[in-house]
């Protein structure tokens, strides 16, 4: 069987797309999946979702998504609950006087596009926030409707409900290669041998991409690199916003589950093109530099106990931002990956913006600008406001 | 035993009976039950409920644990749940 459209890779964008795409009537379409459906980085990131960010590009679809991810229950049919919805903001703290005066750049950017964005003073944070240690702290940024979704149950929702729509998912099903005649685009080749023809195929396989691309004879610069985090157990409410720092690369949240994620980034990153190059290990390094910046900044979380440590990638760009849109190369050949460590957040706005451009419809946000050609024209986008 | 009375999984508090219905719905492996039910993410990590859950995926799916899909190289530090203060002053040094 022929169909219009295969998506490679079942994490939140691919699986997104596959409904959003569903959803406008594209066709026959089929998402196949190596592992099982969040098997890569979109199941093991922080869950953290926010519209605090820098660029003009990344705080409209971050507007854009949290919108989706507030109407999720009402699109998917799932409860709020069972996604792991909860709006606790994002609180950014700053180091600097240079690093707050970026903060409130940023702010600006955000007030700009409808964010109610709000500048704390050291004073405000301290009264406001009383489980969080100032020290050093000159002061932050506060937007409320920043915070957490299941990156799991989010996926799975719109798996469901894809489904519903008529789409075929299949997982343990890896793509070895993507078949390509005359530069357009013929269908995929399984790990097992076989073939199965498409119009049209999107490769949404996050930091796998890029070796997926090679195989067309497209070359993108989108690598891997590690990232640790850690989990702890449950415990009552005590924490509402996710509390962060660009400077220091910590990021804290109390799930809604009860339990304290968190985060920094590696030190010296290696990148990896490659997937046999991939590693997944936890280190005890990561453990040490974690509980001292943990325990710095929310002094009550010494009492608490470490359940899991766990790795992901972050799937970079040259410019952080998205490698997102047709590929020049090969007609038929779509990307959607490079999410630069936002991929999950990103997802549903990313999902629907491209299903868009996808049906030949008006983006309501541009994503022209974010095509993979961009990176041969040195056309970057940039994002100020990132951890690592 | 009514299967709602059994727990199978004593960290998140998941039945027998949730897990029949998680499998059924097509979370039929350790690893999307875990990211479905969080059953195996608990404080205990998995050593109280794997076998109990691998015991049932092999029951339902008719074969020996041994033919059951688990990544093998994936390994979750700590072995036991440690608290934040114990690990403090080495993260100090």
């Amino acid at each position: 069987m022929t169909y219009d459209l295969i998506i490679v890779g079942g994490g939140i964008q691919g699986v997104a797309t596959a409904y959003e795409l569903a959803k406008r009537g594209a066709g026959k379409i089929l998402l196949l999946e190596k592992t099982f459906l969040t098997g890569g980085s979109t199941g093991s990131c922080a869950a953290g979702i926010r519209a605090q960010f820098g660029s003009e590009f990344n705080v409209r679809l971050m507007a854009r998504s949290l919108e989706i991810f507030e109407h999720m229950d009402e699109e998917l049919g799932y409860s709020k609950d069972y996604l792991e919805l909860w709006q606790g903001g994002y609180l950014v703290l700053a180091y600097s006087g240079k690093e707050f005066e970026g903060l409130k750049r940023n702010a600006e950017v955000q007030h700009r596009f409808g964010l109610d964005t709000v500048i704390l003073s050291h004073e405000e944070v301290q009264k406001e926030f009383p489980r969080v240690n100032v020290d050093g702290v000159v002061g932050a940024t506060y937007h409320g409707r920043d915070g957490h979704a299941d990156p799991f149950r989010v996926t799975f929702a719109y798996a469901e409900a894809a489904k519903k729509l008529g789409v075929d998912i299949r997982e343990w099903t890896p793509v070895s290669e993507i078949l390509v005649e005359n530069s357009k685009v013929r269908g995929v080749k399984l790990e097992d041998g076989s073939k199965i023809l498409a119009d049209r195929v999107l490769v949404s396989a996050g930091a796998w991409t890029t070796a997926l691309l090679k195989t067309a004879g497209v070359d993108l610069p989108l690598w891997g690199e590690k990232h640790e985090i850690l989990i702890t157990e449950p415990w009552e409410r005590v924490l509402g916003p996710m509390v962060i720092s660009f400077s220091r690369g910590f990021y804290i949240q109390q799930r809604p589950h009860g339990s304290f994620i968190m985060g920094l980034p590696p030190v010296d990153p290696e990148h990896w093109y490659e997937p046999e190059e991939f590693d997944f290990s936890s280190s005890m390094d990561f453990l040490m530099r974690m509980t001292k910046e943990a325990t710095h900044v929310l002094p009550f979380l010494k009492g608490v106990n470490v359940v899991r440590q766990w790795a992901g990638l972050y799937e970079m760009t040259p410019d952080h931002h998205h490698a997102i849109g047709p590929v020049d190369e090969v007609e038929g050949l779509w990307v959607a990956a490079g999410g630069s460590g936002h991929g999950f957040m990103f997802g549903p706005a990313m999902a629907e913006q491209l299903s868009k451009w996808m049906t030949d419809s008006p983006m309501d946000i541009d994503l022209a600008p974010l095509a993979p050609g961009r990176f041969k024209k040195g056309a970057l986008v940039v994002e100020p406001a990132v951890v690592g | 035993m009514n299967e709602e009375n059994i727990i199978v999984c004593r960290c998140e508090d998941i039945t027998l009976k949730q897990l029949r219905e998680a499998i059924k719905d097509g979370y039929d492996s350790w690893d999307k039950l875990k990211r479905y039910l969080r059953i195996g993410m608990g404080p205990c990590g998995g050593k109280t409920c794997k076998l109990l859950v691998l015991r049932e995926l092999a029951m339902v799916k008719n074969v020996p644990i041994s033919n059951l899909y688990l990544r093998k190289t994936v390994v979750r530090p700590p072995v036991r749940s440690v608290p934040f203060k114990a690990l403090e002053k080495e993260a100090s040094l």
